[in-house]
């Protein structure tokens, strides 16, 4: 299992089209995939969940991989976070 | 978890029974203290002046006996020890029956920066909704992932795997007139320790469903008000997976198979997917089952006795009699 820290960096927050990139980059990859907030743990598979995660700007998570392929897993959502999910 | 504050408690939607009409007339200033314990204290003591083991963790609620007292400290002209019991960093003090405490008595609270609310209840009724108020927002909770329903008045909540099909199954159970409470994001509080309460994580982003194909669709728009519910007792857990060929699946029932969650056991199924097996109809069966079971009505249970009795008897000694 491997966790990773990252922070909301787009202005807008994690609304519904940067969920749907996250659900669609962590169906690519076989691990569970999930977000810790404060102490929530959501699955990352799940479009309504992340959105209710409510993350705006400057949120911190912690991305919790498990699987054969957690850590591309981790990383790719990893790299998500930081281009804004092609925003701004 | 979060802090919990006076400021929250004001904000708090409560309802019919739980309604604790509360406001604040003085103290704003101290509206960030933090409430730890769910118990109340009654100050009698510690406004006679006795402070030794003085709860003041908890919340003060001055009730008609308080109010007199501290209304003659006031007359008699001895504010000190009033004075002494703001000293205490209590999260607040509480007036019921509407009553309005003394000028000089809301002059230590502004001084203290400690916040003085007002209710219209009673005392003893302030007490047990307070207490149960509190108890509620003190309560383990977790949150876990699955779609909860109410099928025939039985709080169920479908798990499995992202993408096998829960949404779907309770999409049909809404169709067949059941109740959706929330889809994906399941927040369940153990409530008094042998009850779980599931509702849906966020209240204005609830009750909307994710379909894969469609997208997001709004339940309460799409099947009217008679198709959701805020909250619900969990009562059966309904695992949803593939099946799978080498895994021995329950063909009796007749043992009670149950999950634990934050410490209460929930009777529990496994239902194995196939193409062609119609799961929503599986899950109406299973609910209906549950309410029978609290009846004290068990199918397999009773029908296994059935055949022991069957076989006892001459009949199936020699069938061909028949």
């Amino acid at each position: 299992m491997i966790e990773k820290n990252v922070v909301v960096k787009n202005r807008a927050g994690i609304h519904a089209r940067p969920a749907a990139s996250i659900v669609k980059t962590a169906n690519q990859f076989n691990s569970d995939l999930k977000f810790r907030k404060d102490n929530d743990e959501i699955n990352a598979k799940s479009i309504m969940g992340i959105i209710t995660l409510a993350a705006g700007f400057k949120t911190e998570l912690i991305i919790v991989a498990e699987g054969e392929d957690e850590e591309a897993a981790a990383n790719a959502i990893f790299d998500l976070f930081e281009n804004k999910f092609e925003e701004d | 978890m979060k802090k919990f504050t006076i400021l929250d408690l004001l904000d708090l939607d409560l309802r019919e029974n739980d309604a604790l009409f509360l406001k604040c007339i003085a103290g704003r200033g101290g509206l960030g203290r933090e409430i730890t314990v769910a118990y109340l204290d009654r100050p009698g003591l510690a406004l006679a002046g006795y402070f030794d083991n003085f709860a003041y963790q908890r919340i003060q609620v001055f009730g008609r006996g308080e109010y007199a007292y501290i209304k003659k400290l006031i007359e008699e002209g001895k504010p000190e020890i009033i004075e002494k019991f703001f000293s205490f960093h209590f999260p607040c003090c509480i007036f019921p029956y509407g009553a309005v405490p003394e000028e000089k008595f809301i002059e230590i609270a502004e001084k203290a920066k400690c916040p003085v609310l007002q209710t219209e209840l009673s005392s003893p009724e302030l007490s047990q909704r307070m207490i149960r108020v509190i108890e509620r927002i003190f309560a383990p909770q977790q949150v876990l992932h699955g779609v909860f329903v109410e099928v025939y008045g039985i709080g169920v909540l479908i798990k499995g795997k992202s993408g096998v099909g829960k949404s779907e199954a309770a999409l049909e159970l809404i169709e067949r007139g059941h109740r959706l409470i929330a889809d994906d994001l399941v927040e369940i509080k153990s409530v008094a320790g042998n009850h779980l309460e599931g509702k849906g994580g966020n209240a204005f982003l609830a009750h909307h469903m994710e379909i894969r194909g469609l997208g997001i669709i709004n339940i309460t728009h799409l099947y009217g008000v008679a198709a959701i519910r805020d909250t619900k007792q969990v009562q059966l857990i309904v695992n949803l997976e593939e099946w799978d060929s080498n895994k021995n699946y329950d063909r009796i029932g007749a043992e009670d198979k149950t999950e634990e969650i934050l410490g209460v056991h929930i009777p529990s199924l496994v239902i194995p997917i196939k193409p062609g097996r119609n799961i929503p109809i599986i899950i109406e069966t299973a609910a209906a089952n549950e309410r029978l079971k609290k009846m004290g009505y068990y199918s397999a249970r009773e029908f296994s006795q059935n055949v022991v009795k069957w076989l006892e008897t001459d009949s199936a000694a020699s069938p061909e009699d028949f």
